[in-house]
C-alpha cells in the first residue's frame, strides 16, 4: 500500500485525551469524533487537514486511555496513516484491530517539517519526502501476524475468517 | 546503591532453561502451553472480559457486525456503567441504553445497574469477580489494577473486547518483565500512590512500554491490598502492559469471603528472566505530586511551592477505596475546605459508600463542606460531576493530568495521595498534612 499526503507534526507522548478529549466520549459516532480530532493538541486541526494527510509524531503516540475513539477519530478525520517513533501499546493494538495504518520510524521526525509531503510505501518499507533527493527512511518491519490482521481488514474479520 | 537509593541491573541475556515470571506462567496456562517466552504471540483464554458505558457500545456494534449472537460465556463478561453515569446527558444515556439492552439480551451475570454499580476497577475485586491467577482483559486502560491480586490483567480496545466476548480468547504478545524491588519502610503519609508516582517520575511515561511490571521485595509484601491496587492501577501511566504482585497471605485474606469460584496463586521462579531490575529504598520517599501535564512530572511535596487551587477531588479507581476515604477523613475531621475550594469526594462503590456512612466519614466530609458524589468516573476524565473551567487548578487523587483531562484545556490537574489532597483542600494550596495546624490527626 502507498500513502501520500501532507505532514502534520506532533511531539512525544501525544495522549488519547489530546487525540479525542473525553468530553466528546458520550458518542462513538465517527463523524462527531472526527470534528474534534487532536483538538487539545492543535485546536482547529480537523478543519485544517485535507483527506489523505499524514500525522508524524515522536515517541509513545497514543498513550493513556484505551479509547478506540482515538484511532476512530483520526481515521474518520481523513488522516491516511500515522508515523511515530513509537506507539503506546493499547493504541497500537487498536489501530491494527480497527484498520488505521500506523508505522514506526524513529528517523523521519528530524527530517521533515509541517506541510511537507511524504510518500509511504508499506510493501517496500520506506518513506520518501516528496521533491527531495534524500535517501528514503526505513519503516520498522510490521510483524507477520499484524500484517495478517491488516490483510484481513481488522481483528473481527480476521477471527471470522479463521472460522471458515 | 546510588545516592537516591536506586540501583539498576541490566540483564541482557537469558538462557532457555531459565524459569518463568508470574506473568509468563499465567499467560502460558491460559494459552495451553507449557512455557512462553517474551516476544511470543499467543492466543489465550480469557477469564473475565470487561467493558463500560464508553467502550462497550463500540464493542457491541463490532460483535454484531461480525455476526455475533451469543457471548462465549455470560458469567465471564462484566459490563459496568460507571463513566458518564448517572447518565450525564442524552448521548450518554443512549450509550448506557445500548449496553443495558445487550446485557439483558445476553443475560450477562455481571451487569450492575446504577445504584449497584461502582467504579469498575474497585467493584470487580470487591465483588470477587476477578481473582488471583485470572487472565482479565478490559476495554479500559486501568484494567491493569487487578494485577494487585496476582492476576494478569490488561487494558485493550473495544474491538478486542468484541473478539473476546465472541470467542473467549484473544491474541497477546508475551511481554518482557521489569522487576521493581521495594525495600525499607514507608514514611508517615506515604502510600502506594506515592510509590507509583515516584516510579513513573523515575522511568517516565514510556519507561515500561509493552512490558510487565512485577512488584517484589519485603516492602511490597508489607503493603495492604488498597496500596497494591493503587500501584497496579497506575502502571499504564508508565506504558506497561500489566502490573503484578505475587499473591500472599494479604491477598488470601482479601479474596476469602469474596471468591465464588476457584482461584490460583502463581509465583515467579527464582531463576525467571527480567528485562531489568530496579531496586528502590522507599524509606527515602516523601508524598509525591505529579504536576501538569504528564504523570511523570513528579515532585516531592516539600518541593511543590505555593500552588493555589480551586478544586480537590478524592476518589477514582486509583484512590476511591475505603482506606483512602479513612485517610482523608482523618485529616478533614474538625476542619473545613478553604474558602473558594470545592471539595468533591467520590466513594468508588456502593459498599464503600455504605461503609463510609457507618463509620461516620460522610458526616466528617459534609462538615468539611465536601460534595459527596455517587460512584462515578465522571470527574476524573472531565465528563461530569466536577469539570474544571479555564484557568482552574485541581488536586486530584486520580491517575492522569494530561491537558484538558478534567475539563477546559486551560485547566490544570495535580495528582497526589488522599492525605495531600485533603490537606490541600483545607489550606487552599498544594500542601501535605505536616503543614496543617496540629498536623494530621490519624
Amino acid at each position: 500500500m502507498k500513502y501520500k499526503g501532507r505532514i502534520w507534526k506532533f511531539g512525544d507522548n501525544i495522549d488519547t485525551d489530546a487525540i479525542i478529549p473525553a468530553r466528546y466520549l458520550s458518542t462513538s459516532d465517527p463523524e462527531i469524533l472526527a470534528a474534534h480530532c487532536m483538538e487539545d493538541a492543535d485546536p482547529g486541526f480537523a478543519k485544517k487537514i485535507r483527506k489523505g494527510d499524514i500525522i508524524v509524531a515522536g515517541e509513545n503516540f497514543g498513550c493513556g486511555s484505551s479509547r478506540e475513539h482515538a484511532p476512530i477519530a483520526i481515521k474518520a478525520a481523513g488522516i491516511s496513516c500515522v508515523i511515530a517513533g513509537s506507539f503506546a501499546r493499547i493504541f497500537y493494538r487498536n489501530a491494527f484491530n480497527m484498520g488505521l495504518p500506523i508505522f514506526e520510524s524513529g528517523d523521519l521526525q528530524a527530517l521533515v517539517s509541517d506541510g511537507q509531503r511524504v510518500e509511504v510505501d508499506s510493501d517496500e518499507g520506506t518513506i520518501r519526502v516528496v521533491n527531495s533527493t534524500a535517501d528514503p527512511v526505513r519503516i520498522q518491519p510490521v510483524p507477520p501476524f499484524m500484517q495478517e490482521l491488516i490483510r484481513a481488514g481488522g481483528l473481527m474479520k480476521y477471527i471470522s475468517k479463521k472460522e471458515t | 546503591m546510588s545516592d537516591n537509593g536506586i540501583e539498576e541491573h541490566n540483564l541482557e541475556h537469558w538462557r532457555n532453561d531459565m524459569g518463568m515470571t508470574i506473568t509468563e506462567k499465567i499467560l502460558s496456562r491460559h494459552a495451553g502451553l507449557e512455557e512462553v517466552r517474551p516476544g511470543m504471540l499467543i492466543n489465550a483464554r480469557v477469564d473475565i472480559a470487561l467493558g463500560n458505558d464508553i467502550t462497550a457500545p463500540i464493542a457491541i456494534a463490532e460483535f454484531r457486525k461480525a455476526g455475533g449472537t451469543a457471548v462465549f460465556d455470560r458469567d465471564k463478561v462484566a459490563l459496568i456503567p460507571d463513566h458518564f453515569t448517572p447518565n450525564k446527558d442524552i448521548h450518554s444515556a443512549g450509550q448506557c441504553k445500548v449496553m443495558r439492552e445487550f446485557a439483558r439480551e445476553q443475560r450477562i451475570t455481571h451487569y450492575y445497574e446504577v445504584g449497584e454499580a461502582g467504579i469498575e476497577h474497585a467493584l470487580l475485586p470487591e465483588q470477587g469477580i476477578v481473582l488471583p491467577g485470572d487472565l482479565v482483559i478490559g476495554a479500559d486502560s486501568h484494567t491493569c489494577t487487578y494485577g494487585a491480586l496476582g492476576a494478569f490483567a490488561t487494558g485493550v480496545g473495544s474491538t478486542d473486547l468484541a473478539a473476546a466476548m465472541l470467542k473467549g480468547e484473544l491474541w497477546f504478545r508475551v511481554p518482557e518483565t521489569l522487576k521493581i524491588v521495594f525495600h525499607g519502610r514507608m514514611r508517615k503519609w506515604v502510600s502506594g500512590k506515592d510509590l507509583i508516582l515516584f516510579l513513573i517520575g523515575l522511568i517516565g511515561v514510556d519507561g515500561a512500554r509493552y512490558k510487565a511490571m512485577e512488584f517484589a521485595g519485603e516492602a511490597a509484601g508489607r503493603l495492604g491490598m488498597a496500596d497494591r491496587f493503587t500501584i497496579a492501577n497506575m502502571v499504564i501511566e508508565a506504558g506497561a502492559k500489566n502490573g503484578i504482585f505475587i499473591p500472599d497471605d494479604v491477598t488470601r485474606a482479601y479474596v476469602q469471603g469474596r471468591a465464588k469460584r476457584a482461584f490460583s496463586f502463581y509465583d515467579s521462579d527464582p531463576d525467571a528472566r527480567y528485562a531489568d531490575v530496579i531496586e528502590i529504598d522507599i524509606s527515602g520517599i516523601e508524598p509525591q505530586v505529579a504536576f501538569p501535564h504528564i504523570p511523570s512530572n513528579v515532585r516531592g511535596i516539600s518541593q511543590a511551592g505555593d500552588v493555589r487551587i480551586d478544586q480537590v477531588l478524592i476518589g477514582s479507581c486509583t484512590n476511591g477505596r475505603i482506606e483512602d476515604l479513612r485517610i482523608a477523613a482523618g485529616i478533614l475531621k474538625g476542619r473545613r475546605a478553604a474558602p473558594g475550594v470545592r471539595l468533591i469526594v467520590v466513594p468508588a462503590t456502593p459498599e464503600i459508600y455504605r461503609m463510609a456512612m457507618k463509620e461516620g466519614l460522610m458526616e466528617i466530609f459534609m462538615d468539611a463542606k465536601a460534595a459527596i458524589s455517587p460512584p462515578s468516573c465522571g470527574a476524573c476524565l472531565g465528563g461530569h460531576m466536577g469539570v474544571l473551567a479555564e484557568g482552574e487548578r485541581a488536586v486530584a487523587t486520580t491517575n492522569r493530568n494530561f491537558v484538558g483531562r478534567m475539563g477546559h484545556p486551560g485547566s490544570e490537574v495535580y495528582l497526589a495521595n488522599p492525605a495531600v489532597a485533603a490537606s490541600s483542600a483545607v489550606l487552599g494550596r498544594i500542601a501535605g498534612p505536616d503543614e496543617l495546624e496540629g498536623g494530621g490527626k490519624s
